[in-house]
């Protein structure tokens, strides 16, 4: 059974359409990304799902039970739009956020000083959050939306602001509690994390969704048999004069003189690699699966094209 | 506990943990105690005062008119030239001089005071008062009347106000008494909605800008949030109330025992006088022992309760209207077109006050203590006159529905507008709003 089902639900706001008969299967413990250009209606679906807003129709499951009061401590929601109180204390304010979530406040105490332990920031807990970095302000953020030991976690955009390390060390968090049994989902333009994390995705455009699925399996489904082959050989020429005999085939020189990249739309590369076993050093042979970003685009375009 | 409860803790604790908030609680009481403590020192300062002044009179009306007084000495100088009683107030030896120059056939109306120093308007008035007095008696005179039966003639009119009620229960009124009251109150009430509206406003669109509302209604509904802060600042208010009267109180009676201990006299002469000033009018030794017969007058049972229901309501009336437009308001800049709304019905019943006091029962005062955006200001003034049970019952009654409509007609706004950014916002817009589920 789905953790969370999405159910023909549909939003509209007075000038437009914000979601129209969405339909959205999350299975339970694995990192679901959703993804979609601005405006597609991503932020819409997440605050339904954090009840800050009503659908107009349709219906939102959790464990096959109809959304309501009580999932809100079952939810950890890391907003696009975040920040904290400047002018509170550090601890007091992430008592008080843990507390809003339903946590006596000793158990909150505890549990904080073992994260602040855990990202080594100890220190921190009676400065004012105005005193802090941005990215010291995002570890706290971090904190207090997974604080209450959450089953569901939502992260909108949890990368920006973040740089490589502490990006990193997110990313870790995240694999982390997704291994420990939580579902995650997480809504991004950064489509290099979507491959490195997600097992499924949703792509939205326009309050409609036109690409589900694994994400291996639409990497599949979008494969155009691109296959991309550097060979080293002193006399270019002769590559060149093999290229010439396939209408399938691109050449491109590369940065070294002697090198030569080719790139090969075909299932079967096995004839042109002999050829250019015979004249040349194969350097590199690769297949190229189309990267999300790319599918990405195209989906999008296609569809926009289409309407 | 709940959430709307820790909302309100925390509401509560940082604003009365800020700075302003003590300063504020503790200039408050000073600034009151100070206007009823100046005037007391000034009196007592400007009676030590004491002048010196010269009288050069050429007329003869006046040389045995000037008498030297508690507070000034004055020094009739027959014969002497005005030059070389001048030169006397240069060298110091006189504070001023006055010169009546001579006249022959007519009434001596010029006079001129030479001094070095600012002319205390006391003296100037003292001056004139004798001298008109003295020419008023020489004409009456010259018309054969003998200024003994004039001032026989004179008599004061004490006029009582009785204020009846249907059971025939007759009840003195000092109007006096009841407008300064009825004024304080109003101003009061419209003070705290203002500045307290003010933070309920700030405080939202705070949590607008810092990005931290849509955290919090992950966790809480949007109409908890407004709420507790609406009823964490009134708490604030309330404890600012409280911390000032009892402020008020000790610094008052710590001034008094003080004064009181080095002179007691001086005490009650200060106050005496300094009633005089405030009021600007003599009252007499009468009015001063019916003091207490005018605090018994009063019903301050009727007006505590009054007070802090209308109080109350008033403030939380507007309140939900400062959320709705904290809500709004991206940064501090657009604020001003969507508080225009809410700040005019404040005005009028500021503006109220001024009026109502002249005719507390006609029509205009009855209505604006009735229509409930101005009716916490405006009732006020009226209570300390006496109101009907049923305009208070009616007033309170509209004042609490429309506070119940307008927290609804608050939080659709709120819940919507917290969420908005980087958008010009159109009234037609706002209204449109209300239909989002």
């Amino acid at each position: 059974m789905a953790k969370i089902t999405v159910n023909e639900v549909s939003k509209r706001y007075a000038d437009h359409t914000a979601l129209d008969s969405m339909c959205i299967d999350i299975p339970e413990r694995c990192i679901y990304g959703l993804l979609g250009p601005n405006g597609a209606g991503k932020t819409t679906l997440i605050r339904i799902l954090n009840q800050i807003t009503a659908p107009d129709s349709g219906e939102v499951l959790i464990n096959g039970e109809k959304l309501c009061q009580k999932h809100i401590a079952h939810i950890g929601y890391l907003p696009e739009e975040r920040g904290l109180y400047k002018k509170m204390k550090v601890g007091e304010q992430a008592i008080y956020l843990a507390e809003l979530k339903g946590i006596k406040k000793a158990e909150a105490q505890k549990r904080l000083k073992e994260w602040f332990d855990k990202f080594e920031i100890s220190g921190w807990w009676d400065k004012k959050v105005e005193e802090l970095s941005k990215g010291m302000q995002q570890k706290i953020q971090f904190i207090t939306t997974i604080i209450h030991n959450p089953d569901i976690l939502i992260f909108d955009e949890p990368f920006s602001g973040f740089d490589p390390i502490n990006a990193n060390l997110l990313k870790e968090a995240i694999l982390d509690l997704c291994d420990k049994g939580a579902t995650v989902l997480l809504s991004t333009h950064n489509m290099a994390s979507v491959e490195e994390l997600c097992n499924s995705i949703t792509l939205i455009n326009k309050g409609k969704s036109i690409l589900q699925g694994k994400v291996s399996d639409i990497k599949r489904q979008h494969d155009t048999h691109q296959r991309e082959i550097i060979v080293r050989c002193d006399d270019t020429l002769k590559v060149m004069n093999i290229a010439e005999t396939y209408n399938n085939i691109k050449v491109e020189p590369t940065d070294r003189p002697d090198e030569t990249k080719l790139t090969l739309f075909s299932e079967s590369p096995n004839e042109l690699l002999n050829q250019l076993l015979q004249v040349g050093q194969l350097v590199s042979f690769k297949e190229m699966l189309p990267s999300m970003n790319d599918i990405f685009i195209q989906e999008v375009q296609s569809k926009n094209k289409a309407s | 506990m709940n959430k709307i409860g820790l909302i309100i803790k925390r509401e509560y604790l940082t604003r009365v943990r800020k700075r302003s908030f003590l300063i504020l609680t503790f200039l408050g009481p000073i600034l009151m105690a100070a206007i009823y403590i100046i005037p007391i020192m000034l009196a007592l300062h400007s009676s030590t005062d004491h002048l010196r002044i010269a009288v050069v009179d050429e007329s003869h009306w006046f040389e045995n008119n000037f008498k030297t007084n508690e507070e000034h000495t004055f020094v009739t100088m027959p014969g002497q030239p005005i030059d070389s009683v001048k030169e006397m107030v240069k060298t110091g030896v006189f504070d001023m001089a006055l010169y009546v120059p001579p006249t022959q056939l007519n009434i001596p109306s010029n006079a001129v005071v030479y001094s070095i120093r600012q002319v205390p308007m006391e003296v100037e008035t003292h001056i004139s008062s004798v001298m008109e007095k003295e020419i008023e008696n020489q004409k009456l005179m010259a018309k054969g009347v003998d200024p003994e039966i004039v001032s026989a003639v004179k008599t004061d009119v004490n006029l009582q106000i009785m204020r009846m009620d249907e059971k025939g229960n007759e009840k003195e009124t000092f109007t006096e008494v009841q407008f300064t009251l009825g004024l304080i109150l109003a101003i009061l009430v419209y003070m705290f909605i203002m500045f307290f509206g003010g933070q309920v406003m700030q405080g939202v669109s705070e949590e607008k800008t810092n990005r931290i509302i849509e955290v919090i209604i992950s966790s809480v509904k949007p109409f908890q949030l407004m709420m507790g802060k609406i009823i964490g600042v009134s708490l604030v208010a309330l404890t600012q109330f409280v911390l000032w009267i009892v402020l008020t109180l000790v610094l008052y009676l710590g001034f008094s025992t003080y004064l009181g201990l080095s002179n007691p006299e001086m005490l009650s002469q200060g106050t005496v006088m300094a009633q005089e000033i405030t009021s600007n009018d003599i009252m007499s030794n009468e009015s001063v022992q019916n003091i207490l017969q005018i605090v018994q007058s009063i019903d301050f049972g009727t007006i505590i309760t009054c007070f802090l229901i209308f109080f109350i309501l008033g403030y939380l009336l507007y309140a939900t209207l400062y959320a709705a437009i904290g809500s709004l308001v991206d940064n501090n800049t657009d604020s001003q077109q969507f508080t225009l709304p809410v700040t005019v019905p404040l005005m009028v019943a500021f503006f109220s006050t001024f009026y109502i006091p002249n005719n507390p029962d006609s029509s205009l005062s009855v209505w604006f203590s009735l229509i409930p955006f101005t009716s916490p200001i405006s009732m006020m003034v009226r209570i300390p006159f006496g109101v009907p049970i049923w305009q208070i019952v009616v007033s309170i009654l509209l004042l609490a529905v429309t506070f119940v409509f307008m927290t609804w007609f608050a939080a659709k706004i709120y819940r919507t507008g917290i969420l908005m950014y980087g958008k010009k916002l159109s009234y037609k817009e706002i209204f449109k709003w209300l239909k989002y589920k």
